[in-house]
């Protein structure tokens, strides 16, 4: 049978196509035009090639919120896949109590993030705040304003709260769709719970687990929101991120060539690292 | 470079629109080979992945970011030297992997 080939359908996706057009790749291109130029604004440039880019990359300030920025990725996936796995694990999969945790669990991903900055604020807040204050309560030195390590043990612990849950969702939904004929055929094989987790769940949930960690990885490494919300990148300069100095360098300071270049340096490494990670994951699954 | 109030925020220059002009060819270019030989080219390469014509060209362009950032952070700002490179760089992706 001969199959007929319509290539009109290409047309439905105009719209699609435009829409990306407009919201990032013409945003894109502008970005790349200022990175290799210089503006005292008034729509007036003058060139400057690849000076920007030079300045950026042997830029210390650039390393140093580079450094965090990465350090605070690792920290969250480190913590949050293995934790959203273990919730996931532990609901129940059927019966009243389903919905509850669903809904529990989908709370907080309900919250716009300038909002969950402000509640880890005030919660945080070494005199009022819940938390702030009950640490001091228990004998801790506990202020995230002035001391970095508190600072940076309040942005991990609400991002953790913040993105847990859409592990745990994740998981949850690869979790239910494995079939029951692979739990009986581990039960008359005997097999212990360790064996259905490393042989039966943890392979089937391989595809939801590359989701879950490269939306988390994209999110934490894009972050700005509740941290800017939260710290405004201190105490001093210990939380700012590559988005918030890329922030402070582009809307605070308006020199719009040289945050031109860092936005693109960090494109090229989100991109990158997304990359290499689904591809390494896709190869294991081929294997 | 100057141009009507609708595109002047974009702040156009003749690099860049060169350098985008470069990305819109190769495009193009890709979709009239896969015309010309449809199923894009897959194979296994040597680093143990199975690619498409589409895939390389994608390790190709960032892979050759990634060598003119390097040759600018590291080296200096003539570009000549990383072109080559990514060139050659993009011929042995194209070839072997």
């Amino acid at each position: 049978m001969n199959k007929t080939v319509n290539q009109k359908a290409w047309f439905l996706v105009l719209p699609v196509f435009l829409f990306v057009a407009f919201n990032a790749i013409i945003p894109l291109m502008t970005v790349v035009n200022y990175s290799v130029q210089e503006t005292f604004g008034n729509n007036i440039f003058s060139w400057s090639g690849v000076q920007w880019f030079q300045d950026t990359l042997q830029s210390d300030r650039f390393h140093a919120s580079l450094g965090r920025q990465l350090m605070f990725t690792a920290i969250i996936l480190a913590i949050e896949i293995p934790l959203g796995l273990a919730i996931a694990l532990a609901m129940p999969r059927k019966g009243p109590w389903v919905s509850v945790c669903l809904v529990l669990m989908a709370l907080p991903l309900l919250i716009p993030w300038n909002v969950v900055g402000s509640m880890w604020n005030v919660f945080a807040l070494p005199e009022i705040g819940l938390m702030g204050r009950g640490l001091n309560a228990l004998g801790f030195d506990f202020n995230y304003t002035r001391q970095p390590g508190d600072a940076w043990f309040t942005i991990v612990l609400m991002d953790v709260w913040h993105w847990t849950s859409l592990v745990v969702l994740l998981c949850y939904a690869g979790l239910v769709a494995i079939p029951n004929d692979y739990y009986q055929a581990a039960k008359i094989d005997g097999a212990s719970a360790w064996a259905v987790f490393r042989f039966i769940q943890l392979p089937k949930l391989k595809r939801v687990l590359t989701i879950a960690i490269l939306l988390r990885f994209m999110d934490s490494f894009m972050i700005y929101t509740e941290v800017q919300v939260l710290t405004g990148g201190g105490p001093g300069s210990s939380t700012t991120f590559l988005s918030i100095d890329l922030f402070k360098v582009a809307l605070g300071q308006f020199d719009l060539g040289p945050a031109g270049a860092m936005s693109i340096i960090y494109f090229l490494i989100i991109l990158a690292m997304s990359w290499v990670f689904y591809t390494l994951m896709m190869r294991n699954e081929a294997k | 470079m100057e141009g009507t109030d609708l595109i002047s925020w974009m702040a156009w220059t003749w690099p860049t629109a060169c350098f985008f002009g470069f990305i819109l060819l190769c495009l193009i270019g890709m979709s009239v080979w896969e015309y010309a030989a449809p199923g894009g080219g897959a194979r296994h390469g040597i680093l143990g992945l199975d690619t498409t014509r589409g895939d390389r060209l994608f390790i190709s362009l960032l892979g050759s970011a990634f060598i003119f950032l390097a040759w600018i952070g590291l080296v200096n700002t003539t570009l000549w030297a990383p072109l080559v490179i990514a060139l050659v760089y993009a011929g042995v992706v194209f070839r072997w992997v």
